[in-house]
């Protein structure tokens, strides 16, 4: 029962999804299973911050290593929570000033605007940042032309790198604008449009053939990994 | 020295990649920048469109992405208000709403705040909803089912903008700014196959390629990264000359520190490759 009741909502979901786009008399049966999605989407936040909250429990309460990582990540979960359920420090909204939970739970100076606007949004910029250190310390260390590719590669990077700001634009300023594909931004626009747009078809279409095959196996049954690692 | 080359610290790679954005970010050098084609066609997408034409303003990116997709994100913003487009806000990222209540406050409600853009008339947002391409095939059949409200709470039947908006199909033109998943290969997937939907996309540098083949059939226009955004900032300075201030333009800005970063990894590679090569000569293969 347990496996055959998730079973049986794939493979009705999936049937009636498909069918819907050549039937339009299921057209609303179609509409009806998107927004159960898009509810179960919702309740999966709530799953999500459960998960969270039980993993980061467990590590503070047996010590492993790096506790306390655990520990900050729970106490700032909760004061998010709390600070954004509770609408606390949100003026009313100007329709209905007597109720006290009327305003937006981010309106500009209340709390949890002021934890988005002055933690998350530039902790989260930071360690996307970080990146490039990453970055220049592998090009400095992994691209290497090791081979005729690598070769390939690096002349492209190259091309495209100095296409993309404005020292390609500058070093190449003195071609003739009817050249203008051996400039490096021309160079990097052919670059673009043909080499990856081509690359890049390809890699979709593979894709697309791919999840087709693998949404008809969970429709069928046959893939079963969706419902977890004993399945 | 290639001994000291080979056994090179990484922090010195991080402290010259610090210097060579911190350095132009203090100093602001501003280069000149032109718009490229697929900049050029998004631009006069939008140009040509008649005055209160209605756009659906896709925001689909969160902090991490700001940098990049920022100032793009104001500009799509800045240009609709340039030529008195109704704006339809939306976000299907649960972090990104309050960079959509940003470009409103900062933009239609600050730098246009002259020109008294009513909320409801002239602009709505509705805010965040989960789903992901689910949700954006909603906003293709219905958009009441998805979103019966705005962001706010107020019925989106009692505004006048919404009002008679069934759909992603009574918008003139989608404005994507996409940092990924769901973003805009999901709204050229799920809503631009339903039917004749013009598209437009502002997405990061990772996300570019996988676009391109969209393009011109799919996607009216593509920017593509910081870069994409400053040209598009230059293609509206030159048709607004009151943009022509650098100072006013984030991602021109911007593209000082991107330029010697570039150069810096340009130079990092050939460093790279010339120790290899002198590895080689010497016969200890690295």
């Amino acid at each position: 029962m347990r496996n055959v009741v998730p079973l049986v909502i794939a493979f009705v979901a999936g049937v009636t999804m498909m069918l819907a786009l050549f039937v339009p008399v299921l057209q609303p049966l179609q509409e009806r299973a998107s927004v159960w999605f898009i509810i179960l989407a919702a309740i999966a936040f709530l799953i999500g911050g459960t998960n969270l909250l039980l993993h980061h429990a467990r590590k503070i309460a047996q010590q492993e290593a790096g506790w306390g990582f655990s520990a900050v990540t729970l106490v700032s979960f909760f004061i998010t929570v709390f600070v954004g359920l509770a609408k606390w420090g949100v003026p009313p909204s100007d329709a209905y000033p007597n109720h006290p939970w009327s305003g937006n739970y981010i309106t500009e100076g209340a709390p949890l605007w002021w934890l988005y606007q002055y933690i998350i949004d530039p902790v989260t910029s930071t360690m996307f940042a970080l990146l490039s250190f990453y970055v220049a310390s592998a090009a400095y260390r992994a691209f290497r032309a090791k081979n005729t590719e690598a070769m390939i590669l690096l002349g492209t990077a190259f091309i495209v790198l100095l296409g993309r700001c404005s020292a390609g634009t500058f070093l190449t300023s003195w071609v003739p604008e009817s050249l203008e594909a051996l400039t490096f931004p021309g160079a990097t626009a052919v670059i673009m449009a043909v080499f990856t747009t081509a690359g890049q078809r390809a890699i979709m279409i593979g894709i697309s053939l791919g999840v087709a095959a693998i949404s008809l196996r969970i429709i069928l049954g046959l893939d079963r990994s969706y419902l977890g690692a004993d399945e | 020295m290639l001994d000291f080359l080979n056994r090179l610290d990484r922090r010195w790679i991080f402290l010259l990649m610090a210097l060579a954005v911190a350095v132009p970010v203090l100093c602001k050098p501003i280069f000149p920048e032109q718009p490229s084609p697929l900049t050029r066609k998004l631009f006069d997408t939008i140009e040509e469109l008649p005055e209160g034409s209605v756009v659906y303003m896709a925001f689909d990116y969160d902090p991490p992405s700001q940098a990049e997709l920022g100032p793009m994100a104001k500009s799509f913003v800045r240009h609709c208000c340039l030529k008195k487009h109704k704006m339809i806000f939306a976000n299907l990222w649960p972090a990104g709403p309050p960079l959509v209540d940003e470009n409103i406050r900062n933009v239609v409600n600050g730098e246009f705040a002259s020109e008294n853009f009513v909320y409801g008339e002239d602009y709505v947002n509705l805010g965040y909803r989960p789903g992901n391409q689910v949700a954006i095939t909603q906003i293709a059949t219905d958009l009441r089912k998805i979103y019966p409200t705005d962001a706010t709470g107020k019925n989106l039947g009692v505004l006048p903008l919404t009002r008679s908006f069934k759909n992603i199909f009574d918008a003139d033109l989608v404005l994507n700014v996409s940092a990924g998943y769901p973003g805009c290969k999901e709204w050229v997937q799920y809503a631009g196959t339903k039917g004749d939907l013009k598209i437009g996309a502002g997405v990061t540098g990772v996300q570019a390629p996988q676009l391109f083949p969209y393009y011109p059939d799919q996607l009216v226009g593509i920017l593509a990264a910081i870069k994409g955004a400053a040209e598009y900032e230059a293609a509206i300075a030159q048709k607004y000359p009151q943009y022509a201030d650098p100072q006013k333009n984030e991602a021109i800005k911007r593209m000082g520190p991107q330029l010697f970063a570039h150069l810096l990894m340009l130079a990092l590679i050939v460093l790279g490759n010339v120790v290899h090569v002198a590895n080689r000569r010497r016969g200890g293969v690295r």
